[in-house]
């Protein structure tokens, strides 16, 4: 293996059950000390590829690639399996102390005494738990529960750490402690992860790169912040947040600037796409400022219009504004707007959003 | 009335001045039922395990079959082992009828089934996931079904309770094939249903309270276990 040879490379993987395809993905690179989240709503294949890499489901066709060597044709399994760990989204904690927990992996290699003592003192404090060492695992709550099937994964000091949405049965609070002792534990040790979420909060946080997923097949890769700005099709858009999206089509382009036709109205965007191009145009609901008067006229590049309010729903610090027409449909309000502004259902407001906020898919890409 | 507190009387006597006769048919019990639920734990733990986590076609069936064999008649076995092991049967060879061996490959045929489904049942209400995740953790086969042996240790306990309570309390095989053969092959059970028949009730008496407190001794020892380790 060279150095900048990827540390697990997945080639024209392929999974079914009862004859149809529960995985299907051409090619996907894994890069040595990498945070990988794999995105996509239930049932998308997420798991499935994680037991896949796991070593504990057998493809039907392709390859799994770990540091130049398929991992199914093995002569011993047992030596792939004992590089990895993998956290599930079940602690699955056994009917032990929390210390004998997080030692089992070290007693199945057969770790010697005085290491094992000393790798599970590490790990019982990375995930700070040590006052916890001597409680049976039952008498747990579910974070301390997550962070001991941690600490265990961690313990092995794994090459590959497979998480499977390890935050999804944590409360809020919870979560928010968990995750930021799991980020200071994975840059730290930076050990190659690849992270089974649906939450994009989570995946956009930790990860380096986003596999985002849909029926077992992948719908992009990128870093978060590419996937966010530019989502490859409406499917991937909608799935990291963008609320707002229209069918359109491109009226006329001049100078990178177009002229797009969405829902009967008229906006502008930015771009480079030939008059007549169908599109699907995406506008999150963050990027939209509603005001009661008419924003300031003249500003190249930005659109208004004026709609009026259908619905709205508080959600905390914010509120979502959802507006009677076709394009956009929804705005999030911050706290600070909404004393500016009448909020009233039937109320007629402007909804005003720079053309460089306008996300443009061209057609070619949709369905991809 | 008389005839229900003379027993109990002359019961109690034998049993504080530890009769000879009583001790070693006891002790006998104790061997042949202890020796039948070893064999029975080894066999019937480790296809139950094995059985509980594997997928193969005519599992279905065979876990039937296993079901059924919870609730063979000791009857039956005795035929069967009696049949076998007969002068000029299949194992005739071994010259081992009416002898304590004899009893023990009955009672362990009793007992297997009975350990084998509630092991089996044991491992399956474990979690699923639990066999994937000890393998993610590096476990070999082997590994893993030690640590799920000993996660299902609680209803693991109640297997050899009921495999053991099966076979101490069985007369129809350990009569048939180990014939009652007094200071050899005479147990609890056996000699219950020789004395009752004879009309000594006394010596029944004392040999059914034997029995009982027998049962209830292991049963109380196991169950201390299980409930120490109750999940609070």
């Amino acid at each position: 293996m060279k150095a900048e040879d990827p540390l697990l490379q997945i080639i024209g993987l392929t999974l079914e059950r009862q004859r149809s395809f529960l995985l299907q993905i051409p090619r996907l690179f894994i890069q040595q000390g990498e945070i990988l989240s794999l995105i996509g709503p239930n049932g998308c294949g997420k798991t499935t590829l994680l037991m896949a890499l796991a070593g504990l489901l057998r493809p039907r066709s392709g390859q799994i690639i770990f540091k130049g060597e398929p991992i199914h044709r093995l002569p011993n399994p047992l030596t792939y399996r004992r590089r990895i760990a993998m956290v599930f989204q079940e602690s699955l904690l056994l009917n032990t102390t929390v210390w004998d927990n997080v030692s089992v992996g070290l007693k199945f290699r057969g770790v010697r005494k005085s290491l094992l003592r000393e790798k599970v003192m590490e790990n019982l404090e990375r995930f700070h738990i040590t006052h916890l060492s001597r409680r049976l695992a039952r008498t747990l709550s579910g974070g301390e529960a997550q962070r001991t099937s941690l600490a265990r994964a961690f313990a092995v000091e794994p090459e590959i750490l497979l998480l499977d949405e390890p935050f999804s049965s944590l409360d809020l609070p919870s979560t928010e402690a968990l995750m930021e002792d799991l980020e200071t534990a994975l840059r730290e040790t930076r050990t190659t992860t690849v992270f089974a979420t649906h939450n994009r909060t989570e995946a956009l946080r930790l990860s380096d790169r986003m596999v985002v997923m849909n029926s077992g097949k992948i719908r992009q890769i990128g870093t978060p912040g590419h996937v966010m700005n530019h989502p490859a099709d409406p499917f991937v858009a909608s799935f990291v947040g963008v609320e707002n999206i229209s069918p359109g089509r491109v009226l006329a382009c001049k100078h990178n600037r177009l002229i797009i036709s969405v829902a009967g109205q008229e906006i502008e965007a930015l771009g480079d796409l030939p008059a007549g191009t169908e599109v699907t145009v995406c506008l999150r609901p963050e990027k939209i400022f509603l005001s009661a008067a008419r924003p300031l006229q003249g500003s190249i590049g930005f659109n208004a219009l004026k709609m009026p309010i259908r619905r709205m729903v508080f959600v905390g610090s914010y509120a979502r504004v959802y507006l009677d027409g076709l394009f956009p449909r929804v705005a999030i309000l911050d706290h600070r707007e909404m004393p500016t502004l009448p909020l009233e259902t039937g109320q007629m407001v402007w909804a005003s959003f720079a053309a460089a906020s306008v996300q443009l898919i061209a057609s070619e890409n949709m369905g991809a | 009335m008389d005839l229900i507190l003379e027993g109990l009387q002359k019961a109690f006597w034998l049993l504080v001045t530890l009769d000879s006769e009583v001790l070693g048919i006891t002790w006998l019990s104790l061997k042949v039922s202890g020796t039948a639920t070893l064999i029975s734990l080894v066999i019937g733990v480790s296809c139950g395990v094995w059985i509980g986590f594997s997928d193969f076609p005519g599992r279905r069936f065979l876990v039937s079959m296993i079901n059924t064999g919870m609730g063979l008649p000791p009857v039956v076995v005795g035929l069967l082992v009696t049949i076998f092991l007969w002068r000029n049967g299949p194992l005739g060879f071994l010259g081992i009828l009416y002898s304590p061996a004899a009893m023990i490959i009955a009672q362990a045929i009793i007992a297997t089934p009975i350990v084998m489904g509630i092991s089996l049942a044991a491992i399956q209400q474990l979690p699923k996931k639990l066999e994937l995740q000890l393998l993610a953790l590096g476990a070999t086969k082997a590994q893993m079904a030690w640590m799920l042996v000993k996660e299902a240790r609680l209803p693991l306990l109640a297997a050899v309770m009921a495999g053991f309570g099966g076979v101490i309390s069985e007369v129809g095989a350990s009569m048939m094939v180990g014939g009652n053969i007094m200071g050899y092959s005479r147990v609890l059970t056996t000699a219950t249903v020789m004395e009752t028949s004879k009309g000594n009730f006394d010596m029944a008496i004392a040999l059914s309270t034997i029995l009982l407190l027998l049962a209830y001794l292991v049963t109380l020892i196991l169950t201390s276990i299980q409930q120490r380790e109750r999940p609070r």
